[in-house]
C-alpha cells in the first residue's frame, strides 16, 4: 500500500484517529506523572491491567472495551494500594514495591491469560493481542472508546490544571492550602489507568509505559513551563502515534504497537540532541567552552605571576 | 523425569536471579534489572540473525552486549537530566519494540514467537537435549542455565566484599581504590548472562519476577547481606517447585505460575516475618501501647 | 618546612555551568584539626569529594606527603555523610566498622579474625561495644554516627576526612566525637571536618578554613576566625555580635 491508499482507506482512517488521539492522551497525562517522579507507575499500571482484563473476561465471557476498562481500573487501584502499603508497612523501597507487584500481576495475569487459552473460548478471545497490541483487531466502537476516554482525558487536564501542577510541583504546600491531595493522587493514578486502558489494544501491557514516558520527557528538553510542556508532549505523543501506524500498515506484517513506541524514541533522541539549552549538543558545546575559559584565565593568571 | 528436568530448570533460574536480585534490592536498582530483561531481546534476535543458528554462546555475548549498552544508556540520560526511573522506560521500551519488530520482520527466519518471548517454554526444555560424544546428557538448559548459576555464585562469592561495600556506601569504596564502575557493569553483565540463558526456557517475566521477588522475600526475613542471599535462593528453589505443581494442578502457564508462587511466598513474609512482618509489627505496638497504658 | 600532610594545587570542580568549587590552593601541616566552614552551598562537601577523586575536576593537583593521592590510597580515612547510605541494608554494626579494612585488603582476601578483633577495638573506642551484632536500622543517629567514626578508626589512617560528622547526633555523642577527634590530633594525625556551627569552631578546631566557592582564608583559628573574615565568607548573611563565651553570636 502506499501512501495515498492508506490515507484513502476508511478502515487505516479510524485506526490512525485512534491512535492519534491516544498518543495526545497519554502524552499530556504522561508530562504530570514525569513531573511527579511516577514515570515507572505506568508501566507497573500497564502490566497490571492484564489479570483485571483477563477477570473481567472470564466473568462476562465477551471481549467488550468498557468491560476491559473496569476490570483493568480495579486492577490498577489494586496495584496502587499495593504499592504504597508494600512501602508503608515495611522496609521494601518504592522501586522494589514496583517491581514486585508488577511482575506478580503480570504473572497472575498470564496465568489467567493461559487459562483461557485453554478453555472452550480457545484463543478467539484474542486476548493475547493485548500483550503486544494489534491494531487490526480495533473495530470501530474501540476507536470510539478511545476518542471518547482521550476527550475526557485532555478536558480534565485542562480543567484541573492548576491543582494538578501544585500537585505535581509541592504536594506539602498543596495540602495545607486545603486542596484533598490524597484524592487528588488517586484521581491521577486513575487518569493513567484509563490512558493504560485505551492504550494496550493498539500498543500492548508490555510497552504502554513508553507512551507515558517517553513524549513527556522529550518536552521536557525544550521548555520551562508547564503548560508548553504539556502541550508539547500531546504534541509528541501524536506524532508518535501516527507516524508509528502509517509506518506499520505501509509495511506488511510489522505491529503497530512498538512502532509507536520506535517513533516516540525518534523523537526523544531528536529533542536529546538539538533541544537550545538542555540538549546534548548546546551542553557539550558550554562544557568545552567552559574549560577553555577555565584553562585561559588559568594560564593568565600564571602569567601575571611570573612577569 | 521430564518433571524433575523443567523443575531443576526453573529452580536453577530462579537461584542466579535471586543471587543477583539481592544486590539490586539492597541498591535500589531493582527496575534495572527489570529493563535488562526486557532489553536483551533485540541482542539475541540479532545474535540468531548474524550467525544463523540458536547456539547459546552467540547469544549470550549479544545480550550482554545490549546489557550493557542498556545500563550505559540510563546512565548517559540521567546525567543528561533526565529522571532515572523515566530513563530506565525510555531505554527498555525502545529496545524491546526494536527487538519485537526485527522478530517480526524475520519472522520466518526466526521460530520463536510473540508470547514465547514473555512467557518462555519451559515445557519443551526436556526434550531440547545436549549429546557430548554421543552421549545424551540431559536438558541443554539445564547446562546453560546451571553455568550461568555457578559463575554466578563464584563471583558473588570471590568478591563478596567489593560487592557489599560497593552496594552499601559508594563513595567509601571509591575512596579505597574499588573500581566502583568496573563491580557495577560486572553486575550488570551477570544479570544481561542470567537474563538471555534463562529467556530461552522461561521467558521475560519469569525472570524479572525471580530477579525481584525472592530477593525481597529474603530482604525482609534477613538481617545480614550473606543470609539475604542464602534465603533468596531457597525461596526462588520454593516457588519454582511449588509454581510447576501448581501449573500442572491449573493447566496454566509454568512460568507464570512460579511467579505466582514466589508472589504468595513474599506476602507471607510481608505478613509474617518474625523481625519485619506486619503482623509482629502491629503485635510489638500493641505490646508497648499496653506497656505504657 | 615541614613536609605537608595535605597539599592542594588549583582545585577546580564545576558540575553543570559554573564552577562549585573554584581555583582553591592552599596545604595543611600534620597534626593538626581542621574545621571546613562556609554558607550552604559553598562546596564544603564537594571539596572534600574532589580531593578524593570522588567528583570529576576540572583541573588541580593534590599531594599527601609529597607523594600523590593514588599512592597513599591506605593512609586516607573518609567519612561521608550520614544520610549517604541506605540505613536499612542487612547489615549489622561490627560488619560495618569491618569494611574499613577492606581497602588493606587487597583484591582477593577475605576479612577475617583479625579484622574482626581490629573492629571489636574500634567499636569499643566510639562506646559502641555492645551493640556489635545489632542490626544497624535499629541504631539511633548518633550511635550510626558512632559506627561510621569507628569504621573511619579501623582504616587506621594518618589524614582524615570527615563530612558533616556532627550533625543529627545528640550532645553526648557529639562530645564524644570531638573528643576522638583530638585524640587523634594527638597521635599526629590530620583531621579535616566539614562543620557548620559556627558557635563551636573555636572550640573544636585549632585550623580553620573559609571557603566559599573560592578560598577565603585559611589558618590557625584565633587568627582566621575573625568577624572581618567571616563577614566576607558569608556576604551580609550574617549578623555577628560580641559575645563573651564564644567571641562570637550569630544571628
Amino acid at each position: 500500500m502506499n501512501l495515498l491508499d492508506i490515507m484513502t482507506d476508511p478502515n487505516t482512517r479510524w485506526i490512525l484517529l485512534g491512535t492519534m488521539f491516544l498518543g495526545l492522551s497519554s502524552g499530556v497525562i504522561g508530562s504530570f506523572a514525569y513531573l511527579r517522579k511516577q514515570s515507572l507507575l505506568g508501566d507497573t499500571l500497564a502490566h497490571a491491567a492484564l489479570p483485571g482484563i483477563c477477570i473481567a473476561f472470564m466473568l462476562t465471557g465477551v471481549k467488550s472495551t468498557s468491560f476491559f476498562l473496569i476490570g483493568a481500573a480495579l486492577a490498577g487501584l489494586a496495584a496502587v494500594f499495593l504499592i504504597s502499603v508494600l512501602t508503608r508497612y515495611s522496609k521494601i523501597k518504592q522501586d522494589a514495591a514496583l517491581g514486585i507487584v508488577l511482575s506478580s500481576f503480570f504473572g497472575f495475569g498470564i496465568v489467567m491469560l493461559t487459562q483461557i487459552q485453554q478453555s472452550e473460548y480457545g484463543n478467539q478471545s484474542g486476548l493475547d493481542t493485548f500483550l503486544f497490541g494489534q491494531t487490526a483487531s480495533m473495530v470501530m466502537s474501540d476507536v470510539y472508546m478511545m476518542m471518547a476516554v482521550s476527550f475526557i482525558l485532555i478536558f480534565t487536564c485542562t480543567l484541573f490544571f492548576k491543582e494538578f501542577k501544585l500537585l505535581s510541583f509541592d504536594p506539602g504546600f498543596a495540602k495545607g492550602m486545603g486542596l484533598p491531595v490524597v484524592f487528588l493522587d488517586y484521581f491521577i493514578m486513575m487518569l493513567i489507568v484509563a490512558a493504560v486502558v485505551i492504550g494496550i489494544q493498539a500498543v500492548g501491557v508490555v510497552l504502554m509505559a513508553s507512551l507515558l514516558i517517553t513524549p513527556a520527557v522529550s518536552a521536557r528538553y525544550w521548555t520551562e513551563r508547564l503548560h508548553i510542556m504539556v502541550i508539547l508532549s500531546g504534541i509528541f505523543g501524536m506524532l508518535s502515534g501516527v507516524s508509528g501506524t502509517l509506518i506499520s500498515t505501509s509495511v506488511n506484517n510489522l505491529p503497530t504497537g512498538p512502532l509507536i513506541v520506535l517513533s516516540a524514541t525518534a523523537w526523544f533522541f531528536f529533542s536529546l540532541l538539538f533541544a537550545p539549552k538542555r540538549g546534548v549538543l548546546s551542553s557539550v558545546w558550554r562544557r568545552v567552552s567552559l574549560k577553555k575559559n577555565h584553562s585561559l584565565e588559568q594560564e593568565r593568571r600564571k602569567g601575571r605571576y611570573t612577569s | 523425569m521430564n518433571d524433575f528436568w523443567i523443575i531443576l530448570v526453573g529452580a536453577l533460574v530462579a537461584g542466579s536471579c535471586s543471587v543477583l536480585g539481592c544486590f539490586l534490592i539492597v541498591r535500589k536498582m531493582t527496575l534495572i534489572g527489570d529493563a535488562i530483561s526486557h532489553s536483551v531481546l533485540p541482542g539475541i534476535v540479532l545474535a540468531f540473525l548474524l550467525t544463523g543458528t540458536r547456539d547459546s554462546v552467540p547469544m549470550l555475548v549479544g545480550a550482554a552486549a545490549l546489557g550493557l549498552l542498556t545500563v550505559f544508556l540510563i546512565q548517559l540520560f540521567q546525567s543528561s537530566g533526565v529522571q532515572a526511573d523515566a530513563a530506565i522506560g525510555i531505554v527498555f521500551t525502545s529496545l524491546f519494540a526494536a527487538g519485537i519488530v526485527l522478530v517480526s520482520l524475520y519472522t520466518q527466519q526466526i521460530d520463536f514467537d510473540l508470547e514465547h518471548v514473555l512467557y518462555g517454554e519451559i515445557a519443551y526444555t526436556p526434550w531440547n537435549t545436549l549429546t557430548i560424544g554421543g552421549i545424551e546428557a540431559g536438558p541443554k538448559a539445564v547446562w546453560i542455565v546451571g553455568s550461568c548459576f555457578i559463575l554466578n555464585l563464584i563471583l558473588i562469592f570471590v568478591f563478596f566484599k567489593q560487592f557489599k561495600l560497593v552496594s552499601f556506601d559508594p563513595a567509601l569504596a571509591a575512596a579505597m581504590g574499588i573500581p566502583v564502575l568496573l563491580f557495577h557493569y560486572v553486575l550488570m553483565s551477570l544479570i544481561s548472562m542470567t537474563t538471555v540463558a534463562s529467556f530461552d526456557s522461561v521467558g521475560s517475566i519469569l525472570v524479572v519476577g525471580m530477579l525481584i521477588i525472592p530477593a525481597a522475600t529474603a530482604y525482609l526475613l534477613s538481617d545480614r547481606l550473606s543470609g539475604m542471599i542464602k534465603v533468596s535462593i531457597v525461596v526462588g528453589v520454593l516457588s519454582s517447585v511449588i509454581g510447576y505443581y501448581s501449573a500442572t494442578i491449573l493447566d496454566a502457564s509454568i512460568s507464570g505460575c512460579m511467579v505466582g508462587s514466589a508472589a504468595s511466598l513474599f506476602c507471607l513474609a510481608f505478613l509474617f516475618s518474625p523481625t519485619h512482618g506486619l503482623v509482629s509489627r502491629l503485635l510489638k505496638r500493641r505490646k508497648s501501647k499496653e506497656r505504657y497504658a | 618546612m615541614e613536609q605537608a600532610a595535605l597539599k592542594v594545587e588549583d582545585l577546580t570542580i564545576a558540575y553543570h555551568k559554573k564552577p562549585v568549587v573554584e581555583d582553591v590552593s592552599f596545604e595543611v601541616p600534620e597534626g593538626n584539626l581542621i574545621g571546613i566552614i562556609g554558607p550552604n552551598g559553598a562546596g564544603k562537601s564537594t571539596l572534600i569529594k574532589g580531593i578524593l577523586e570522588l567528583v570529576p575536576k576540572l583541573s588541580g593537583d593534590i599531594t599527601i606527603k609529597g607523594a600523590t593521592y593514588k599512592s597513599m590510597r591506605k593512609s586516607i580515612g573518609y567519612v561521608p555523610q550520614r544520610e549517604s547510605v541506605d540505613w536499612d541494608f542487612p547489615t549489622n554494626a561490627l560488619d560495618v566498622v569491618m569494611m574499613g579494612r577492606y581497602g588493606h585488603l587487597g583484591w582477593l582476601k577475605r576479612p577475617g579474625k583479625s579484622e574482626k578483633q581490629k573492629a571489636m577495638e574500634c567499636l569499643d573506642k566510639v562506646g559502641m561495644a555492645e551493640y556489635a551484632n545489632r542490626q544497624i536500622s535499629q541504631l539511633s543517629g548518633g550511635q550510626q554516627q558512632r559506627i561510621f567514626l569507628a569504621r573511619a578508626l579501623a582504616q587506621e589512617a594518618d589524614i582524615y576526612f570527615m563530612d558533616e560528622p556532627f550533625v543529627g547526633v545528640d550532645a553526648a555523642t557529639e562530645k564524644a566525637i570531638i573528643q576522638l577527634l583530638m585524640d587523634l590530633k594527638e597521635k599526629g594525625k590530620t583531621v579535616l571536618v566539614v562543620h557548620h556551627d559556627l558557635s563551636t569552631v573555636k572550640e573544636y578546631f585549632d585550623w580553620t578554613m573559609l571557603l566559599n566557592k573560592r578560598l577565603m582564608k585559611i589558618g590557625p583559628t584565633q587568627e582566621v576566625f575573625i568577624p572581618e573574615y567571616l563577614q566576607e565568607t558569608y556576604g551580609g548573611r550574617l549578623a555577628i555580635l560580641p559575645d563573651t563565651k564564644s567571641g562570637l553570636l550569630l544571628k
